[in-house]
């Protein structure tokens, strides 16, 4: 069977099968369609939300960006899972004992205020356009590349597939499909990792073949690409490129956006206890844990594999490197993409893979006849890829590519879901129309969530930036808004509605100004993005660390200097802080 | 539920907390970046023990911690007997 008919097959199958779950858990009611009648199991909702989770940046992306970060990559495999260990141990268990469906209904009730849930309802809607965006791009490049149709019809493809189950399904059709494409979306993941950590190093766990020895070659995996790498010009694999402060400053807006993000948190309102929403944070982030610690291994074996095969010889030797017109045919397949490309600098008609913006390299390159770097390899492209660089059967490669759109998928079905909530439930039925019917409002989250595909579906066709830029902006946004005010709000009685609204609009603001004077997000960036010119050195990846200490400052000060909040949210605050009480699975 | 006993089981609550997220950082911001260098110098396996808490260690430890959390959370809620059902 041809690659080709064998990736049609793969997707195909996977998706008859979310779409018949789907269908077969369609929701019958408002709290059905929101939160799956807070009746989901821990195992089931822990496996939904890390498929929630883990979205095209973490299956496609992450890999690929630690692979040429090396150790600047572990901000991403702790951020992204140190976060679980803040929202279980400060959130989960008491938003679960609040007992509502969203996280500005909780913003609301707790600081006793329609301005502090409409700013609530603001992050979270920008928050989540903006993740959802990076998704809907990241279904259209799978699509593009697997299926071999331009961009513009595998993103329609995809929006089509996202509406039909985010909008029929609703939160309880969500979390069973999710359950299908976490399965789908890990089992694709590990299995072509387990195929190339037994090929180079003979040990099958990826986890523990990225330290051992290379077969037959007698040295550490490690030691040699921290050599290779060097070789070539580039920093040490294990040493990275980020300063201290950096790599600190992005782990934890990472950490902190994690336990701030909206689809995440609502996560924790669909089990039926308190005792559930802890173990619930205890099974997503076990499953979560299984792609992320192979993740690094995926990276650091991608390097290697792809500058053996560009760099088959011995460094420096004029016969060393590939000859291009012998390239192998994954290296056709992904140059009509774009996304991988070479340029004959100095007219040999092999290819130099180096790093030729270090000047301390430049006189070695000139040695050996180098005139700068003649391969430019897409990040994004290298889960894909690593595979078919690894000669792996086409099953494997067909798979990867149904786990990469399982994961994209899930993630936007997700966020779309929290966006139409907030539309309907939040803005209709809090502030406008609080006589709606459940009908109705049902409706409205609809219509919400098919408006909001077509605009995430626009937006991943015109991306306004980068997705890492985009992403950056989301978790920022999330750390420096979100997740302070609603910690607060539980570990404190003193802060009030003036210190809430305060602090989240001192977070928002300093932290979106601060990306988007450096990024340039819809304008023309105005600083030099470089680490001279950043404030403490710190990146716009990582100044939503900066953002959230500004929002606790802002809101402690704010709220020293005015009234204690009422006795009713006092006693609120008591309330959520005990677990017994909590409103049953099937009563509200 | 009496105040001073409710006082107590925030108290422990938060006491548990504390420890545990010492622990959080001490694993990710200790040993995978501030000591990351010193311990980079020390050979796991054939990874730098540093490097090795960034990208592994780390997330096994938060994995733990969140498990340390719930158990011994249910234990607090039947000993101050705030347990659901």
């Amino acid at each position: 069977m041809t690659l080709q008919t064998m990736t049609y097959l793969a997707v195909g199958l996977s998706f008859a099968l979310y779409i018949g779950i789907a269908i077969w858990s369609r929701a019958g009611s408002t709290r059905d369609f929101y939160v799956a009648g807070k009746g989901v199991h821990p195992v089931a909702n822990g496996m939904a939300t890390a498929a929630d989770w883990m979205s095209a940046a973490s299956f496609i992306s992450m890999a690929g960006l630690i692979a040429f970060l090396g150790y600047g990559g572990s901000v991403y495999l702790m951020g992204w899972t140190g976060g679980y260990v803040l929202l279980a141990l400060l959130l989960a268990p008491y938003l679960r004992k609040f007992g509502k469906f969203t996280v500005p209904e909780f913003i609301g009730e707790r600081y006793y205020s329609k301005a502090a849930t409409i700013v609530a309802v603001i992050c979270l809607i920008f928050i989540s356009f903006t993740y959802v965006a990076g998704q809907m791009r990241g279904v259209g490049i799978v699509f593009s590349r697997f299926l071999e149709v331009d961009i513009l019809t595998g993103l329609l493809i995809g929006m089509g597939i996202v509406f039909f189950y985010a909008v029929l399904g609703g939160m309880k059709g969500i979390t069973y499909t999710q359950v299908a494409q976490y399965c789908v979306l890990i089992f694709a993941y590990t299995v072509p990792a387990v195929f190339i950590s037994l090929q180079m190093t003979g040990n099958p766990i990826p986890q523990l073949a990225f330290g051992s020895e290379l077969t037959g070659e007698g040295v550490a995996l490690l030691v040699k690409l921290d050599q290779v790498v060097q070789e070539l010009g580039f920093n040490a694999y294990t040493l990275g490129n980020k300063s201290t402060i950096d790599i600190f400053a992005i782990t934890l807006a990472l950490m902190v956006g994690t336990a701030g993000l909206p689809h995440v948190i609502v996560r924790f309102f669909t089990v039926p206890k308190v005792r559930d929403a802890r173990r619930s944070a205890f099974w997503a982030l076990g499953f979560i844990a299984l792609l992320y610690t192979v993740a690094p291994a995926v990276g650091s074996m991608a390097r290697l594999n792809l500058i053996d095969t560009v760099q088959p010889g011995e460094i420096g030797a004029p016969e060393a490197n590939l000859v291009y017109e012998e390239r192998p045919q994954w290296f056709k397949t992904w140059e009509k993409t774009g996304l991988l490309s070479f340029e004959d600098k100095n007219g040999d008609g092999r290819i130099q893979y180096y790093n030729d913006a270090n000047p301390d390299f430049t006189a070695t390159a000139e040695s050996y006849g180098w005139q700068g770097n003649e391969l430019s390899v897409d990040r994004d492209i290298m889960v894909l890829a690593n595979p078919e660089i690894a000669n792996l059967p086409n099953w494997v490669i067909a798979l990867v590519a149904a786990g990469g759109i399982a994961a994209a998928l899930s993630t936007a079905a997700g966020l779309l879901l929290v966006i139409s909530a907030s539309v309907s439930h939040d803005l209709c039925k809090g502030m406008i129309a609080p006589n709606l019917t459940d009908k109705s409002e049902l409706m409205i989250g609809r219509i919400a969530a098919g408006v909001a595909v077509c605009i995430a579906g626009y937006l991943g066709y015109n991306p306004p930036g980068f997705v890492s830029q985009v992403v950056a902006f989301a978790f920022g946004l999330a750390a420096a808004s979100l997740f302070p005010v609603i910690l607060m709000g539980i570990f404190s009685k003193r802060i009030n509605r003036e210190g809430a609204i305060s602090g989240m609009i001192t977070g928002l603001v300093f932290t979106a100004g601060y990306i988007i004077y450096f990024k340039g997000v819809f304008i023309d960036p105005i600083g030099i993005n470089t680490a001279e010119h950043w404030l403490f050195g710190i990146s716009p990846e990582g100044i939503g660390a900066v953002g959230m200490a500004l929002n606790f400052t802002a809101a402690t000060v704010v709220s020293r200097v005015t009234s204690a909040p009422p006795e009713a949210v006092q006693a609120l605050v008591e309330d959520i802080r005990v677990p017994r009480g909590a409103a049953a699975a099937t009563a509200h | 539920m009496e105040e001073s006993q409710r006082k107590a089981y925030w108290q422990a609550n938060i006491k548990l907390v504390l420890m545990l997220l010492a622990v959080w950082f001490v694993v990710s911001y200790g040993f995978g970046i501030l000591f990351k260098e010193a311990l980079d110098a020390i050979d796991l396996f054939g990874f730098k023990l540093g490097f090795w808490w960034a990208q592994q260690g780390s997330i096994y430890v938060f994995l733990l911690l969140i498990a340390v959390y719930a158990w011994q959370m249910n234990r607090l809620d039947r000993q101050f007997d705030v347990h659901e059902d």
